[in-house]
């Protein structure tokens, strides 16, 4: 399915958030998601399921003051 | 002596609130912050880049929330829509941790706090259960209203954020203070270590900074030159300074002077 993923467009091969995380070698990171503009628990990364079209938002800690 | 900061039920012992932006590198940032013996530490949100970097170093991997109490800031928020969404998805990076630095912006040039986003925010994110700790402008009444919605900490600032201009109207300050029933920390336009000293010798109960360390030639140094102002501007204002005199006074006895 196509997504839009951080702003850019992205095939996902597969299902769950879980999936994208992994898809991305993201696994392991401090991360939080949000799809369609609504955050989606770490706990539901794995049953979450995404829908072509889906606009995903993925966010962590960088340096600020 | 025990002397603690008290935000939102918690205690520190360090009264320097610093953030982690502007290093060379996440090296650079671990060994300033912990040189500086600061415990509240800020960082910012943002994308994760895709497709890139995979073995990118984690900011948190350096600083770590179960060494410092990690303050997500909202910059880059120029409404309370955003700013709030910012928070949200904070809480959930850090696993529920409802403490933010709460800042909307009203433009890039200045950087100076959006006060009607930044009630509009406030409000929303306390009924929402967050812990706010609020940048804001010098004004007591805005800083009033902020306290009495319930934010845990008010945060005016010194000067605008990264000018390092120091604390440029320091009788406002003193007025937000003598109000305040929550810790006043000021936020921004600290330059020196003196402008430190001076924030904490007013009475202020904490400051925050970044880019005068970040931005020092030794940014290392410089955050041990921080812990050592604050340290002393405290002390300085808890010892009491003297009255200012217009004439002199000698500090030697005069009597038995030698004739």
């Amino acid at each position: 399915m196509k997504l839009t993923v951080n702003g850019d467009t992205l095939t996902l091969n597969g299902n769950t958030i879980a999936d994208l995380v992994t898809q991305l070698e993201l696994n392991g990171r401090r991360l939080a998601v949000e799809v369609n503009r609504e955050i989606i628990p770490k706990s539901q990364h794995g049953d979450h399921t995404l829908n072509d079209g889906d606009v995903v938002e993925i966010v962590h800690a960088i340096g600020g003051g | 002596m025990s002397d603690l900061l008290t935000i939102a039920g918690n205690t520190y012992s360090s009264r320097l609130l610093i953030g982690t932006g502007k290093y060379k590198d996440f090296d650079e940032t671990r060994e300033a912050i912990e040189t500086s013996g600061a415990q509240i530490v800020t960082v910012a949100i943002r994308r994760t880049n895709i497709g890139q970097n995979a073995d990118e170093p984690n900011l948190l991997d350096y600083i770590t929330p179960d060494k410092y109490t990690i303050l997500p800031n909202t910059a880059g928020c120029y409404t309370a829509e955003e700013a709030v969404r910012c928070c949200k998805l904070a809480r959930e990076l850090l696993d529920g941790h409802d403490l933010v630095k709460l800042e909307v912006l009203g433009d890039q040039k200045t950087l100076y706090p959006h006060i009607p986003h930044t009630l509009t925010a406030a409000r929303e994110l306390i009924d929402d259960g967050f812990k706010v700790m609020v940048y804001t402008n010098d004004d007591p009444i805005v800083a009033r209203e902020l306290e009495d919605m319930g934010c845990v900490a008010v945060m005016p600032l010194g000067s605008l954020i990264g000018s390092g201009l120091g604390i440029l109207n320091p009788h406002n300050i003193r007025l937000i203070m003598e109000e305040a029933n929550v810790p006043i920390i000021v936020d921004a336009g600290v330059g020196t270590a003196s402008d430190a000293a001076i924030a904490m010798e007013m009475g202020c109960d904490g400051v925050l900074l970044n880019s005068a360390v970040a931005h020092a030639r030794k940014p290392v140094l410089m955050a041990s030159a921080m812990k050592k102002a604050i340290e002393a501007g405290r002390e300085s204002f808890l010892a009491g300074r003297m009255p200012r005199k217009a004439y002199a006074s000698a500090s030697s006895p005069l009597d038995g002077i030698s004739q």
